[in-house]
C-alpha cells in the first residue's frame, strides 16, 4: 500500500516542487530523482504482488493486468528523465525555449507521469478518465513549447482533437454508471472496476454495447486508431523530443489499458447473447485499419519523428487487433507487444532526439552519415529500427510471432493481411533508415555529447526478452491473461 | 411514454432539457463572438437548472453542488474568461462569416433525429423516466462537435468544445443523477483547466498566425507536394 502511493504521488508532488524550483540545472537532477523514487515504489509494489497477490484498496486496484505497465510507465520514465536532462539543456542553450518554459517543462513532465500512473492504479472508472484528459491538459503545452507555428498549430490540433475524442468516452462512462446503477445493490459504486467486473454478467447488454462504442471511439483517439489519429504525429512530430518518447512509450500504453478494461466489462454483459464478440470485432476493425494504413504512410514521410510517430500507431493498431481477437494466445502476445514497443519505441525516439542534434534538423533528406559522425548514434538507431520492424532475436519479433499464430488459428485469412502489412511497414522504415545511417556524411557535422545509457537499457531488455522471458514476467502476463481472455496460456 | 404521467418537476426537467437544445442551436447559427458567449452561458445556467430541479425532485443533496459548480463554472467563471480574452484580442465586433449557415442548421436537426435513433434501444427500456433527456444531451454534445467543424474561429471552436461538457453534465445528470463527487469535481477541474489553456492558446495562435482563423493553420500535412514547398519558405 504504502509503494502503491509512493509511486502514484511522488509525481504529483514532484510536479509542485519543480514548478516553484527556479533553478535550471537542479530541475534536472532533481526530474530523475523522483522518477526513481517513483520506480522504487513500482518495483517494491511489484514485489508485494508477487508475494501477497492482487489487491484492492479503497480507490485502488492492482492486479497482474496493472502492475506490469506501473513498472514499465515508472522504468520510462527514469530513463527519459536521464536522456531529458542534457537534452533539453542543449535545447534551452540554444536558446529555442526560456528559462520559464524549462520550468513548465519539468513541471509537466513529472504531471503527465502522476495522471499516468492515475490512470492505471485507479479502481473508478470516473477518475481513470479524469486522469486521461489530465494526462492531454499536461502534454499539451509542451507540444507548444518551442512556439514555432508548427508547433502551435500540432498543439491546438491535439488539444481539440483529444478532447473532442475524449468527451465521446465520458458519454460513454455516464452511459456505463447508467447501465451499473440498475443492476447493483448499491448505485454509488457504480463507476468501481471491481464490482462492475465481479458483476458484469447483469449489466444490460443493449446499453453496454452502445457504451463501448463511445468508450472505443474517445479512448481509441487516444490510442491513435486510425481515423481519430490525425493528432498523433503532429504532436509527436513538434513537441520536444522526450515528450516524443513518452507519449508514444507510455500514454498509448495507457489508453488502450482503458479500452481493454471496458472490453472486460462488455465481453461480460454481452456473454451469451447474439453479438457476443461486439466490443472484440470492432476493435479488430480499427486495429486492423490503423495498421494498414500507418504502415503505408511510413513510405511518405520526410520527418523522422513524424515517421516514427506513424510506426506507433501501426503498433498500437496490431495490439488492438490482437486484443480484439481475445484468446489466452493473442491476449498473451499482444501484452507482451505493449511491453516491448513501449521499451523499443521510447529508445528510438531518444536516439532519433540525439540524431536531429546533430544533423540540426528532423527532415529525414538531410540527415546523413549517423554512423560514421557519431557511431553510437548510428548503431543505437540501426539497432532500434531493427527491433521495432520485428527481427529476431528482438522481442517484437517474439510477439509478433504468437500474434500470427494466434491469427492462424481464429482468423487465418486475416494472417495474409498481417504479413503484407508487416512488409510494407518494414519497407518503410529501412528506405529511411538506410541513407540515414549509411549515407554520406555532410560537411561539418560534429558529434554531439549523447547519453546512450537509456537506449541500451531498453534495447538490452528488448533484446533479453526475445531471447528468454523470465518466469515471474511470463506468470505475470499469464494472470493478465487469464484475466483478459478468461483462460490460461502457459 | 406518456408525459402526462410524469410529476411536474420532471416535465420541468423535460422543458429545460428543451430549452437547452435549443440554445445549442442558437450557438450553431449565431455569427457574433459576444453573443455566442452570452448563448453559452445561458445553456450552462439552464444545465445548472435541470441538476438543482432533479436535486429537489430526488432529494439528493450532493446534485445541489453538482448544479453550484455547473452554475459557477460553465455560466458565470467560463463565460467571464471568454468574455474578457474577446475583448483582449479585440473581437468584440468580429462578424464570423459562416459557409453554408442553412446546410449547417440541417445538419443539426438531422443529428438531433440521428440521436434519437441511437438511443431509441435504451428508450425501450423503460429504465427510467429521463432517458429522453439522454437523447438530447447526446444531441448537445454532437452538435458543439458539428459547431467545432462548421467554424473556423478558434473562439467558435472553444464554445463548441465546451457545450459539449455541457451536453454531457446533462447527461450524467439525467440519466443516473449525478456521477459520484470525486468524478464531478475531477471533471470540473479538467474543464477550468482546459479553459485556461485554450486562453493561452488563442494568444499563442494570433502571435503565430496574426489571426484566429483556425483554418490558417495548415502547415502540418500529409500531402507531399505541400511539404516540400514549405520546405522551399522555410
Amino acid at each position: 500500500m504504502n509503494a502503491l502511493l509512493l509511486t502514484v504521488f511522488t509525481p504529483a508532488v514532484g510536479a509542485v516542487l519543480l514548478a516553484l524550483l527556479p533553478s535550471l540545472p537542479l530541475a534536472g537532477w532533481l526530474n530523475i530523482l523522483l522518477s526513481t523514487l517513483s520506480l522504487a515504489g513500482a518495483v517494491g509494489l511489484a514485489l508485494d504482488v508477487l508475494a501477497g497477490g492482487p489487491f484492492t484498496t479503497a480507490n485502488f486496484h492492482i492486479d497482474a493486468f496493472n502492475v506490469y505497465l506501473v513498472v514499465l510507465t515508472a522504468f520510462i520514465g527514469v530513463t527519459t528523465s536521464i536522456f531529458s536532462r542534457p537534452y533539453m539543456r542543449h535545447v534551452c542553450d540554444s536558446g529555442r525555449v526560456t528559462h520559464r518554459h524549462m520550468r513548465l517543462y519539468h513541471a509537466m513532465f513529472q504531471g503527465f507521469m502522476f495522471t499516468m500512473l492515475l490512470a492505471l492504479t485507479t479502481d473508478n472508472l470516473g477518475v481513470m478518465w479524469v486522469a486521461v484528459e489530465g494526462a492531454t491538459l499536461a502534454t499539451v503545452l509542451l507540444v507548444s513549447l518551442y512556439r514555432t507555428p508548427e508547433a502551435v498549430e500540432a498543439a491546438w490540433k491535439y488539444f481539440i482533437l483529444c478532447g473532442v475524442g475524449i468527451a465521446q468516452a465520458l458519454f460513454g462512462t455516464v452511459l456505463l454508471y447508467f447501465a451499473a446503477q440498475h443492476a447493483l445493490a448499491d448505485p454509488a459504486s457504480g463507476l468501481t472496476w471491481t464490482v462492475l467486473y465481479a458483476h458484469a454478467g447483469e449489466l444490460h447488454p443493449t446499453v453496454m454495447s452502445i457504451a463501448f462504442v463511445f468508450l472505443l471511439v474517445g479512448y481509441g483517439t487516444k490510442v491513435g486508431l486510425v481515423p481519430l489519429h490525425n493528432w498523433l504525429p503532429d504532436a509527436h512530430s513538434e513537441g520536444p523530443t522526450p515528450m516524443s518518447a513518452v507519449l508514444s512509450g507510455l500514454l498509448l500504453n495507457v489508453a488502450l489499458y482503458a479500452v481493454v478494461r471496458l472490453k472486460m466489462l462488455t465481453d461480460g454483459a454481452l456473454a451469451g447473447g447474439d453479438d457476443a464478440q461486439l466490443a472484440g470485432h470492432l476493435m479488430m476493425g480499427f486495429g486492423l485499419v490503423s495498421f494498414l494504413v500507418a504502415g503505408l504512410f511510413l513510405h511518405r514521410q520526410r520527418d523522422i519523428k513524424r515517421m516514427f510517430s506513424y510506426s506507433s500507431i501501426e503498433h498500437m493498431g496490431l495490439i488492438t487487433f490482437a486484443f480484439g481477437i481475445g484468446g489466452p494466445l493473442a491476449t498473451f502476445g499482444a501484452l507482451l507487444h505493449m511491453l516491448v514497443h513501449s521499451l523499443t519505441k521510447s529508445a528510438i525516439f531518444v536516439t532519433v532526439g540525439h540524431a536531429t542534434h546533430i544533423a540540426g534538423t528532423q527532415t529525414i533528406d538531410h540527415i546523413r552519415g549517423l554512423i560514421r559522425t557519431q557511431p553510437a548514434v548510428g548503431w543505437g538507431l540501426l539497432l532500434g529500427v531493427v527491433a521495432i520492424a520485428g527481427f529476431p532475436p528482438f522481442g517484437v519479433f517474439t510477439s509478433e510471432f504468437l500474434l500470427l499464430s494466434a491469427t492462424m488459428q481464429s482468423w487465418p485469412w486475416l494472417t495474409v493481411a498481417l504479413l503484407v502489412g508487416l512488409a510494407v511497414a518494414f519497407a518503410g522504415l529501412f528506405r529511411h533508415l538506410h541513407p540515414m545511417v549509411y549515407g554520406a556524411r555532410p560537411e561539418g557535422q560534429i558529434p554531439v555529447s549523447a547519453n546512450m545509457l537509456p537506449v541500451m537499457l531498453h534495447l538490452g531488455l528488448v533484446l533479453w526478452l526475445g531471447l528468454s522471458i523470465p518466469d515471474f514476467l511470463s506468470r505475470w502476463l499469464d494472470q493478465a491473461t487469464q484475466l483478459i481472455a478468461g483462460s490460461h496460456l502457459l | 411514454m406518456n408525459l402526462l404521467h410524469l410529476t411536474l418537476t420532471e416535465q420541468a426537467v423535460f422543458v429545460l432539457a428543451a430549452l437547452v437544445l435549443f440554445t445549442s442551436f442558437a450557438l450553431l447559427a449565431q455569427a457574433r463572438l459576444l453573443a455566442a458567449v452570452h448563448a453559452f452561458a445561458w445553456q450552462g445556467a439552464l444545465v445548472a437548472a435541470a441538476t438543482a430541479l432533479m436535486a429537489a425532485a430526488g432529494g439528493e443533496s450532493h446534485l445541489y453542488l453538482s448544479a453550484a459548480l455547473t452554475l459557477g463554472l460553465k455560466a458565470i467563471l467560463i463565460p467571464w474568461m471568454l468574455h474578457r480574452l474577446i475583448r483582449r484580442l479585440a473581437l468584440e465586433r468580429h462578424v464570423e462569416s459562416m459557409t453554408h449557415p442553412a446546410l449547417v442548421t440541417m445538419a443539426g436537426a438531422a443529428i438531433v433525429i440521428f440521436c434519437y435513433w441511437v438511443v431509441l434501444p435504451i428508450a425501450r427500456l423503460e429504465l427510467a423516466a429521463t432517458r429522453n433527456i439522454l437523447a438530447i444531451s447526446l444531441s448537445v454534445v454532437l452538435l458543439g462537435l458539428l459547431m467545432m467543424v462548421a467554424r473556423r474561429q478558434a473562439v467558435s471552436q472553444v464554445i463548441g468544445f465546451m457545450s459539449m461538457e455541457n451536453g454531457l453534465f446533462l447527461a450524467a445528470v439525467a440519466a443516473t443523477s449525478g456521477m459520484p463527487l470525486v468524478v464531478e469535481l475531477g471533471v470540473a477541474f479538467d474543464v477550468l483547466v482546459a479553459a485556461v489553456l485554450f486562453g493561452v492558446f488563442f494568444l499563442q495562435i494570433r502571435d503565430s498566425i496574426d489571426s484566429l482563423d483556425v483554418d490558417r493553420l495548415n502547415r502540418l500535412t500529409e500531402t507531399e507536394l505541400e511539404a516540400a514547398e514549405q520546405e522551399g519558405e522555410r
